[in-house]
């Protein structure tokens, strides 16, 4: 009998993987055909974006970027997109009426945006957080120009305001609410003894000027821009405040915000804007009239606010009470609580929608072509009562469109990033 | 042995500030003072402006005649009427839009947000695509975007004439969608359509009867009653039973070309359209969203507990993951319907004569009333969003988990 016995001495080389389950067919199999339904949807998927591109990209590929008109366009080939009238009128679309000598002012202010929101967004340049104090003022004055005293006398407004304030508390050791109110006297002050002498003598001396820009020649995405960041950065604080007030203990300042935030909640931004364009010259002393830029800024200012208070407090709500009660343990006054235990924690869990927030502030700027400021919206209608581009839609409101879509979406993506960045839990 | 006495305090001004006892008296004290004073010289400025404009607070241009036509109205409206009722016609015209926004919004965005969940990628991916579409660009852009889609790439009612048209009706040569608007059949209610609606009326209730019926049967006895397929029955068989017995009394009229125009049938503005899906579309990208995160927010043991115990794959959605699903999303769906409504206000971008329309805009601007009209904007607006907030809070507390 011979042996039948059989013992492997060498290991069998691998075989590849039968056709059906290599890397890309397997995938294919698993995500777009593992059922009948499935597969339905698949097909009915890639037929629809077949529909959607099949007219598209001939259209936007061919486009014609150098006639002069919509006329010539057409008279080109009327099937393709006439994105002439980007060329023709891009200045406008990004600055309105801004005279285009000064074009450096409004690019150079978009440049230091970043600058300045650096020390913010990166830890790693907090030491030059003194220049994101300063970059307000430096905007407004390159936006508007002018003389450059009338702001840096705000400025040094806020300095007086500290000096007296740190003098009083360090020097003359008063209570800190007392030397509050010295800081505050020595504001006004300032303003009214010193602040008026120190522009004339300081224009006088070194003039240092900028042509002075009407704030109806601004438009286009510039106006965006100027509303919607002055807009998100002072919204951010008020909204911080409102949130506190509304979580706070004392029932009258609880009473105030409440009735705030739910009325301005409870309101279209478009009629806020109607009152900033109408009504407001009732409320304020009769005479005084201000810059219709500024009075767009507040109203949107305060809408966002209450939204964000809304968003903020349900970062605190979230928050476990053991971290207040612990604070209180340690000996931490409110304010101390607030700023080291609580608002860390409260802004990090609310992060998703403070973001939101911003970009619902950033898409409502489009709102202010209602009351005929001319953002991109406006400028769009603008171009179209023009001869030489009448019957023009699709061109500019695409190119629009994906101005906004590149802002907003950036911005959700980074606050993506940076709820990863932050997570400190395992979950 | 001496007593010690304890020490007695001595109230100084500067505890009102150092003592945390009277420090949140102090502070609302200076709180109410400062709320106070704004609110008096707001007020004292808005009745000096008023006195230097020569004008009054008073409302009762609300009774005199408006003098303007709107294209749009629910309820009978002439240039005669006046200017309340104009404002009433705008109220009904934003009410429309937002309930018919809402509910084409809720049912896209489940959709939506179902599909965008798909284990099937292509799926996922272009659901990703239309959220992130809608939700990147104003909602503004997109209203006359379609306004622009509407009017300018649809044919005129004159293109449907003749042998062989440009253009042709669809759905059965039913419906017309033409540059001015679209046109549907409409019903014709004829004799005896009163009953009809009743017996739809009867059979409803009787389904809901029926279901309650079959849940207590169940929990008494066990015994699973076919719920889907008697309701079914009950929803048609009565209904087209009498529409036949009762000799047709609903019958469709189609619009037809007459002249340059088209006549008969239901005619809905471009304007309304543009606005409704613009609005829709926009809203149910955030709905989509939020459907999502409700269904992700249900921790994958309950799905799996479920199966453990022996349910079905239909009855775990049912049973087990929908009714906790529900409680995280029906609020922020809620006050996204709000936002809807509140979005219907940009109605005059595209000349839909909503309630800021009528009582914001051409009254405003007849009458000089701008404070006035404001007001009852405002309030209005107001209105709707505190009684949708009271529904909110009724909400939330009935559906908590109890005990927590």
């Amino acid at each position: 009998m011979s042996n039948i016995s059989f013992v492997r001495e060498k290991a069998i080389p691998q075989s590849p993987p039968p056709i059906t389950e290599s890397n890309s067919i397997r995938w294919i199999r698993q995500n777009l055909f593992s059922g009948w339904l499935n597969s339905l949807l698949t097909i009915l998927s890639v037929y629809f974006i077949y529909i959607c591109l099949r007219d598209f990209i001939p259209w936007a590929y061919g486009g014609i970027w150098t006639a002069g008109s919509i006329r010539e366009c057409l008279d080109i080939n009327p099937d393709v997109a006439c994105f002439s009238v980007i060329g023709a009128r891009w200045r406008q679309l990004l600055f309105g009426f801004y005279p285009s000598e000064e074009y450096w002012r409004p690019i150079l202010t978009f440049i230091l945006l970043f600058v300045s929101i650096a020390p913010i967004l990166i830890p790693r340049f907090i030491k030059y957080f003194w220049f994101s104090l300063i970059y307000p003022g430096l905007a407004v004055w390159l936006l508007w120009g002018g003389s450059i005293w009338p702001v840096f006398s705000i400025y040094l407004a806020l300095v007086f305001g500290a000096l007296g304030f740190f003098i009083a508390k360090n020097q003359l050791r008063f209570s800190s609410g007392f030397s509050l109110l010295i800081g505050f006297v020595s504001v006004v002050v300032y303003f009214f003894f010193i602040a008026g002498p120190f522009i004339t003598l300081f224009k006088y001396i070194l003039p240092i000027n900028l042509m002075f820009i009407e704030s109806l020649q601004f438009g286009g995405f510039l106006l965006s821009m100027i509303v919607g960041f002055s807009g998100i950065a002072a919204s951010f604080p008020i909204g911080i405040l409102l949130a506190l007030g509304r979580q706070s203990d004392l029932p009258l300042v609880k009473m105030i915000c409440v009735g705030f935030i739910e009325f301005i909640r409870g309101v279209p931004l478009i009629t806020l804007l109607f009152v900033a364009s109408v009504l407001l010259n009732y409320f304020l002393p009769p005479g005084t009239s201000f810059d219709i830029i500024i009075r767009v800024i507040i109203m949107v200012t305060i809408f966002s606010a209450a939204y964000m208070a809304e968003v903020i407090r349900g970062g605190l709500a979230a928050l476990p009470v053991g971290q207040h009660e612990a604070s209180a343990a340690l000996g931490l006054s409110y304010w101390q609580a607030q700023r080291l235990i609580i608002m860390p924690q409260a802004l990090k869990i609310s992060i998703p929608g403070i973001v939101n927030t911003f970009i619902g502030l950033f898409k409502d700027t489009t709102l202010v072509s209602i009351i005929s400021l001319l953002d991109p919206v406006g400028l769009a209608s603008l171009i179209r009562a023009d001869q030489k581009w009448n019957g023009i839609y699709w061109e500019l409101y695409v190119a629009i469109g994906l101005l906004f879509f590149v802002c907003c979406f950036g911005m959700s993506q980074y606050s993506q990033y940076l709820e990863r960045k932050l997570k400190t839990d395992n979950s | 042995m001496s007593s010690v006495k304890a020490p007695v305090e001595k109230f100084r001004l500067g505890m009102l500030l150092g003592d945390t006892r009277y420090r949140s008296t102090t502070v609302q004290v200076i709180a109410f003072i400062i709320f106070v004073a704004v609110v008096f010289w707001l007020v004292d400025n808005t009745v000096k402006n008023l006195a230097l404009l020569g004008k009054d607070v008073d409302f009762s241009y609300l009774w005199m005649r408006a003098g303007y036509d709107i294209n749009q109205r629910l309820i009978p409206y002439t240039n005669d009427s006046t200017h309340g009722r104009a404002a009433l016609v705008g109220i009904l015209n934003t009410l429309l839009v937002a309930f018919i926004g809402c509910i084409v919004a809720t049912i896209l965005g489940v959709f939506v947000g179902i599909l965008r969940l798909s284990k099937n990628w292509i799926v996922a991916k272009l659901m990703s695509v239309y959220i992130e579409g809608f939700r990147n660009i104003p909602i503004l852009l997109w209203i006359v975007m379609i306004f622009a889609l509407l009017t300018e790439f649809t044919p005129a009612p004159k293109a449907f004439k003749g042998a062989d048209p440009e253009a042709s009706m669809i759905f059965f040569q039913s419906t017309a969608i033409t540059n001015r608007g679209a046109y549907f059949p409409s019903p014709i209610w004829g004799e005896g359509s009163m009953y009809l609606l009743i017996i739809f009326a009867v059979s409803l209730a009787a389904i809901f009867f029926f279901r309650r019926y079959a849940k207590k049967l169940q929990e008494e006895t066990g015994k699973n009653l076919p719920k889907f397929w008697i309701s079914l029955a009950i929803f048609f068989v009565p209904t087209t039973l009498f529409y036949f017995l009762l000799g047709s009394p609903i019958t469709l009229e189609y619009p037809y070309l007459k002249g340059f125009n088209f006549k008969d049938g239901l005619y809905v503005r471009n304007s309304f359209i543009a606005l409704t899906l613009a609005l829709s579309l926009y809203t149910s990208a955030f709905i989509g969203e939020i459907v999502r995160s409700g269904i992700l927010a249900i921790s994958k043991g309950q799905t799996e507990a479920a199966s453990s115990l022996g349910l079905r794959p239909g009855r775990i959605m049912n049973l087990i993951i929908l009714p906790q699903a529900l409680r995280v999303i029906v609020p922020p769906m809620i006050s996204n319907y709000l936002n809807l409504t509140k979005n219907s206000s940009l109605a005059i971008a595209v000349g839909y004569m909503d309630v800021r329309g009528t009582l914001g805009g051409i009254t405003l601007n007849q009458t000089g009333r701008e404070l006035e009209s404001m007001l009852l904007l405002m309030g209005f607006y107001l209105c709707v969003s505190l009684i949708v907030s009271a529904i909110i809070n009724y909400f939330n507390r009935s559906f908590q988990i109890k005990g927590m």
